[in-house]
């Protein structure tokens, strides 16, 4: 019984420790920030690449089958309601404030982050980043991030192409597949769409960016220098990202509708 | 510097083309404010009840949107609601008697102002009130009264 409440207390306190160690570093790289995206732009703008432009091809493929579906269950269930043109503002709507940020934060952290982790896990296995600190190079500052501003500037962008896309899915579904008025299809759309609601988008889309960057950077930061390690660190990125990204949407959502 | 050159290309296309789908997605899918501040002129009606009336509602003559609803507020001398709309500055010919109802696109959809062409050879212009005007059918009331009709029609 005694364990016991010692275990459970042990592992609180362990959980608290490493929350406030998460929190540090993510000051750590906040306060790096600014001179990195000043004075070594370069190297940012590759990680942008790495982070971004290799993510694009499964982002733009998931948007147009994701805002299809949509589409899809939009019409059979508007249709019942004669509402057929109503199928294109809930595509909108859906993609814009939820599915277009939850689903490429998602679909980033599978893709750019599980790359980040290994790759920083890696670097720390094979004791790389021990031998920047003997020639004082501060791997936080030089390898780390680069990294996170990446996927930062990165995500936004995701998302935003993750809608835009999805909304042309829609609209092939829509209009083309089940001869909804083209015209109503958009009117509608830009009628009941709301500045605000491409605002949430964008907010979310932020949050989730500086989320799965951080998690992705600090799990390949902390990882256990193995072979194995490496591969959980991996798949706990993934874990993270997902929880963290849907209560977090929760909340932002709860606080903006 | 081959494999730099290609990364900024790359890079550089992928920044152009999140920003391209932003600016989609803001000017596109948003109705926007295609009435600018500078060619419309700002009209004021009374109603005694304006349903569900809103900001940004869009104000009709025979079908056509001429203008959006500014601003819905509450007189509390008159206890009258105050909706203030602008006009398209090009529509500066519309009969000072004009009169505005409220009504609903479809039987669910959204209320908007609807205006129906009066006679008189004076023009609205900016700051005109239109006086003669049509409270939105409040679907309550007509159910209301539906059943206080059917209910006195059974007695009978």
């Amino acid at each position: 019984m005694h364990r016991t409440a010692q275990d459970i207390y042990d592992s609180f306190v362990e959980f608290a420790r490493t929350f406030g160690a998460f929190q540090l570093f993510f000051l750590r790289l906040l306060r790096h920030s600014p001179s990195m995206l000043t004075s070594r732009f370069g190297v940012v703008v590759g990680q942008v690449y790495n982070a971004g432009a290799l993510s694009l091809v499964i982002v733009m493929v998931c948007g147009l089958f994701v805002g299809a579906v949509l589409a899809l269950q939009a019409y059979s269930n508007m249709s019942r309601f004669n509402a057929e043109d109503w199928t294109g503002v809930a595509a909108a709507l859906a993609l814009l404030k939820e599915l277009g940020p939850v689903m490429t934060a998602i679909l980033f952290a599978g893709r750019a982050g599980t790359a980040l982790t290994s790759e920083i896990g890696l670097m720390k296995a094979t004791d790389q980043l021990s031998a920047m600190e003997m020639m004082a190079v501060n791997p936080v500052r030089r390898v780390v991030v680069p990294r996170f501003l990446g996927g930062v500037i990165a995500m936004p962008l995701l998302a935003a192409v993750f809608s835009a896309v999805g909304l042309f899915g829609a609209h092939l579904v829509g209009v083309e597949l089940f001869q909804v008025d083209v015209g109503s299809f958009w009117q509608q759309i830009q009628l009941m769409v709301e500045p605000a609601d491409v605002r949430e988008g964008i907010y979310k889309s932020i949050v989730f960016g500086i989320a799965a960057s951080l998690i992705a950077v600090w799990e390949g930061y902390n990882t256990v220098p193995t072979a194995e390690g490496v591969g959980r660190a991996t798949t706990r990125t993934v874990v993270i990202t997902a929880i963290t990204v849907l209560v977090f949407d929760f909340m932002i959502t709860a606080v903006l509708i | 510097m081959r494999q730099t050159r290609s990364v900024e290309i790359g890079t550089g296309l992928f920044v152009l083309l999140g920003m391209s789908a932003l600016f989609f997605l803001t000017t596109q899918t948003t109705g926007g404010d295609d009435f600018e501040a500078d060619s419309v002129f700002v009209v004021e009606a009374r109603f005694e009840n304006i349903g569900s009336l809103r900001e940004r509602a869009p104000v009709t003559m025979s079908g056509v949107t001429i203008g959006r609803v500014t601003g819905v507020n509450f007189d509390p001398l008159t206890l009258e609601a105050v909706v203030e709309f602008v006009i398209d500055a090009r529509y500066d010919q519309i009969p000072e008697d004009t009169d505005a109802s409220i009504l609903t696109s479809g039987i669910l959809g959204s209320q908007y102002v609807g205006l129906q062409a009066g006679g008189s050879d004076i023009y609205l212009e900016d700051g005109s009130e239109i006086l003669f005007t049509q409270s939105a059918i409040v679907l309550e009331n007509l159910i209301g009264k539906f059943l206080v009709n059917a209910g006195s029609k059974d007695e009978e």
